[in-house]
């Protein structure tokens, strides 16, 4: 009987092998759909395109909006009928970081939707609510935003058009989000048909804070110093220029902002000063591809680290083909880059924190309607952009500005403060103006905020940006620290 | 508040999903787990709570899809269904009591899985698909007798060839066009698609041709003769039909020669052809970037696949509770995208134990096919086997994305009335094959049966300690078998 059964097992070999491969395949099958469902569900089902939601809203009240300190920034109010309203007290001063959810669904409403139609209650109490014919309860979302430094970037932003970010560097939480021009959420169904009349700009619904797109100005100057760092790691403290005022490119002439002539200047003082014709300089010389590898390492032409909200895709076109002007324009921050406030905030806090870029986020946390946690959001680091030494030059740099350069207004505080002011020239339709940028960080040796501003046509830096900055910081100080 | 009949079913629906989850894991895990049983008596004591645990799934799905439509057709079906699935377990069972129990309760498992989900779906397609059912059951208690007696079925290679070609050439010329793919023929109002039926006659057919002499003339034709299915195939844009017959015939063929490297090349000039088809054909390229990103032409080619991702993203671990959910956003959800609705409305969990238990079905095919002496019968198993095995990965991965959508069935579990006959028959096939060996075996006493596997893990029913060395002394049959001990 041996060889029989010998034979009998080599006959069987091709069939084993063949089982061991089908047996594979329905095994990977298997570990898909469990990826699927650890990996990709929520992306899937935070999808714009996803209707699923549609289905869930007609049996759940949707959940609350909350600040960590309970503060309420949206709730649903159900009248006796079961028609349901959504209500927003603080009015406009939220309505685009929190956004709407009639006439379509934008900001935290939009992006976390099927969190607030999901319910996480106890089985027993979501049975006690469908017994009862009641409607079940959605999650609430704890979100990290502080009702008073909202009011306090709200109010100092004043009339300018723009937007005002408020964030942690060390943690990437992010504490205000402004834009202006604003709306007031609870009318949306009225205003909706004149807010998105073209007549009327219709921009009233972008979040400039995320999705409006600015010439940097001077404070790309940040990045254009770090290229040149990272040129001349060993000597760039030898760095000089001889500022006349102007510099001849081939086809146009660089002009300090309004004139001014900064005469003989290290890297250090042509930063704190903002002199444009220094940088322009050091654009000619930079090497392309360096300055836009760094650039694309700091995340232009990238998405950022961000999903909760909608944002704008920042742009840096500076190539091998590029004439000498394009390179020198680029370095001050003209040109033909494009950024967010969002992401100006970013590359700010990657300076204040050490080099390393927090992944920005709104969300603190996700309670069920009887208040158990459901998820609570920990600091994400995104990555080390910049090294220790690299950070610690830049900020020394943005201390110079705010003791001694453009952004001077904020030096007679009781707490220190690095910075970058901007005057962003831009044209458009044939109207020229300035937009009016800061971008800095307080309590230099251990940054507690950072404070990204831009004021459409709020000329300099340092007329508009830098007091807006000021007050934002005061109220920290005062109110929130 | 009165609770209402709409609000007791939602309830249900949301306690039930678990009751339905927990019964279908263990139904699952005893597929795997009843052959460590060493007695036939406690292997059938597990068989039966197989089938608790389906009649259980079943009444539950239809009780809740009875409160929530408050119809009282859908009562009429449910019994009616019962009276089937109890018909086919008794007539299965005891009028073949040698054939494997495990395969029966698994056809008559994804049957009533398939019967609640297209019911849920559409109530007039249930019908239909129960109608083809009891019509493939009536065959699956005739095939094995015809598969034993008829033993003139391994002569007839030139007649399948010739069927099963004719068959597929008539629906490239007549059918009409069904999804952008030729698919079905129309009958005096009788629609039925003959690739479901062909791929049956193809595994005849491959078999007839590989199971004789293997010389290389023999080769080169039987490759010639389902080259020329798959072209057929290809050209009436059933991709996925011509993807089942391709691997099904490479798995015939490595297993009929051994030979690796026939395989190997044979593997090369399928990416060859499907690169091929990817430069040749607009609906291919089509598949391959809605595969790649569908969300990018979402209201366009890209909309039934999201709408699957969605469906699956949607139900998570636990499902939706059934009815709960929007299955029927997908296009075409009940033919192509079952699964994704049976992830959408009985979870993740529930999807993952459906493909153990096909896994477990293509297990027992091969297992079966492991046993046969006859090399056209082996052949047949095998090639059995593998198209149902090639299906199910097809239909269940491009539900997922996983990989591009070839829009084949999930046999016995999407609508669909000729695959579910065709599947029937192929499952009673199997066994017929099996029952027959098995007579065989008792006809020799002396026959040692644990030669004929290396399988160890899996053995197959009725026998007891398996690949152990006491081969000979066989489980005393007890009075639980007295069909099996009176046919000695």
């Amino acid at each position: 009987m041996e060889p029989e059964q010998e034979k009998g097992k080599r006959r069987n070999t091709e069939m084993i092998v063949i089982s061991y491969v089908f047996i594979a395949l329905f095994l990977s099958l298997a570990a898909y759909l469990i990826w699927f469902n650890i990996a990709r569900r929520t992306g899937i089902n935070k999808n714009v395109n996803n209707t699923k939601q549609e289905a869930v809203s007609s049996n759940v009240i949707r959940g609350s909006i909350l600040t960590e300190n309970g503060e309420q920034l949206a709730y649903s109010e159900v009248d006796y009928t079961g028609n349901e309203t959504r209500i927003y007290p603080y009015g406009s001063l939220f309505a685009h970081v929190v956004g709407y959810a009639s006439n379509g669904r934008s900001g935290l409403e939009a992006s976390e939707n099927s969190t607030l139609q999901k319910s996480s209650s106890s089985l027993l109490k979501q049975l006690k609510d469908t017994a009862k014919s009641e409607k079940r309860r959605g999650d609430n979302l704890i979100v990290s935003l502080n009702a008073t430094l909202q009011q306090a970037a709200w109010n100092a932003l004043g009339s300018y058009n723009g937007a005002v970010i408020v964030m942690e560097p060390d943690s990437g939480k992010i504490l205000a989000m402004v834009s202006k021009p604003d709306f007031d959420p609870n009318s949306i169904p009225e205003l909706w048909d004149s807010m998105v009349d073209e007549k009327n700009g219709g921009s009233a619904l972008l979040n400039r804070a995320t999705q409006g797109l600015y010439p940097p100005g001077s404070t790309f100057k940040i990045l254009t110093t770090l290229a040149y760092l990272r040129e001349h790691p060993e000597d760039y403290q030898n760095f000089s220029y001889n500022c006349t005022g102007y510099l001849q490119g081939d086809e146009i002439t660089i002009q300090c902002y309004n004139g001014e002539v900064h005469g003989q200047e290290n890297l250090e003082q042509a930063f704190a000063y903002s002199c444009n014709t220094a940088f322009a300089s050091i654009g000619t010389g930079l090497d392309v591809s360096d300055f836009r590898k760094t650039a694309e390492q700091f995340l232009f032409n990238h998405s950022l680290p961000v999903d909760e909200i909608p944002y704008s895709q920042s742009e840096f076109s500076l190539n091998r083909d590029s004439t000498a002007d394009e390179k020198m324009t680029t370095a001050f921050g003209q040109g033909d880059t494009l950024v967010t406030p969002l992401h100006m905030a970013l590359i700010t806090s990657t300076v204040a924190n050490g080099g390393i870029m927090m992944k920005p986020y709104l969300v603190s946390a996700v309670q069920s309607f009887d208040g158990e946690t459901v998820s609570t959001a920990k600091p994400e680091i995104y990555d080390q952009l910049m090294t220790v030494d690299e950070s610690q030059t830049l900020t020394k740099y943005m201390q110079d500005v705010v003791t001694e350069g453009t952004g001077a207004g904020l030096s007679y505080e009781n707490f220190s403060v690095a910075g970058k002011t901007g005057s962003a020239e831009y044209e458009s339709n044939g109207t020229t103006g300035t937009h009016s940028w800061f971008t800095g960080f307080s309590n230099v040796d251990d940054p507690d905020i950072v404070v990204t501003v831009l004021a459409e046509d709020g000329g300099t830096g340092s007329s508009t940006a830098v007091p807006i900055a000021q007050q934002i910081f005061e109220a920290y100080y005062t109110y929130v620290k | 508040m009165p609770v209402s009949l709409t609000n007791l079913s939602t309830i249900l629906a949301q306690v039930s999903k678990y009751l339905i989850i927990i019964l279908m894991v263990i139904y699952t895990v005893q597929c795997y787990t009843v052959f460590r049983y060493r007695t036939k008596q406690s292997q059938s004591y597990v068989f039966t709570r197989q089938n608790v645990s389906m009649f259980i799934i079943h009444f539950v799905a239809y009780l809740i899809m009875f409160l929530d439509q408050q119809n009282i057709q859908i009562a009429v079906f449910y019994v009616i269904q019962l009276a089937y699935l109890l018909l086919a377990l008794l007539l299965l069972t005891h009028l073949y009591p040698k054939s494997s129990r495990l395969l029966v309760n698994n056809m008559l498992m994804l049957i009533a899985i398939g019967l609640i989900m297209i019911t849920r779906l559409t109530y007039a397609s249930a019908v239909r698909q129960f109608e083809m059912e009891a019509v493939g059951t009536v065959l699956a208690l005739i095939i094995p007798v015809i598969v034993r007696k008829a033993m003139g079925l391994t002569k007839l290679t030139w007649f399948y060839v010739f069927v099963g070609l004719g068959l597929l050439a008539l629906v490239l010329v007549a059918a009409r066009s069904t999804y952008g793919a030729k698919l079905s023929l129309s009958i005096h109002g009788f629609t039925f698609q003959p690739s479901e039926f062909v791929k049956i006659i193809f595994v005849f057919a491959v078999a007839g041709l590989l199971s004789g002499k293997k010389d290389r003339k023999r080769i080169i034709i039987a490759t010639a003769l389902a080259a020329a299915h798959v072209l057929i195939l290809v050209a009436s844009t059933d991709l996925g039909s011509a993807l089942i017959f391709f691997i099904t015939y490479l798995v015939m063929l490595f297993a009929a020669t051994r030979n690796p490297f026939l395989v190997l090349s044979g593997v090369v000039a399928g990416i060859l052809a499907a690169v091929l088809a990817y430069f040749m054909f607009a609906h291919v390229r089509v598949r391959v970037q809605v595969w790649l990103d569908p969300f990018s032409d979402y209201a366009g080619t890209g909309y039934q696949v999201s709408q699957s991702l969605f469906s699956i993203a949607a139900g998570g671990w636990f499902g939706t509770g059934l009815g709960q959910g929007s299955p029927t956003a997908i296009p075409v959800v009940q033919q192509d995208f079952m699964f994704s609705a049976i992830c959408e409305e009985l979870g993740g969990i529930f999807a993952i134990c459906l493909i153990l238990v096909c896994l477990s079905c293509f297990i027992m095919f091969i297992n079966i096919a492991m046993k046969l002496e006859n090399r056209f019968y082996r052949l047949v198993a095998l090639g059995l086997g593998s198209t149902y095995a090639v299906q199910c990965f097809l239909t269940v991965g491009g539900d997922m994305k996983m990989i591009p959508m070839t829009g084949v069935t999930l046999p016995l579990v999407s609508y669909g009335g000729s695959s579910a006959l065709a599947t029937i028959v192929t499952f009673s096939i199997v066994q017929g094959l099996y029952t027959m060996r098995r007579d065989e075996e008792d006809k020799d006493e002396e026959e040692k049966y644990g030669q004929y596997g290396s399988y160890g893990q899996y053995p197959d029913d009725g026998y007891g300690s398996y690949g152990q060395k006491k081969q000979n002394s066989r489980v005393d049959p007890g009075p639980g078998n007295q069909s099996e001990f009176g046919r000695k």
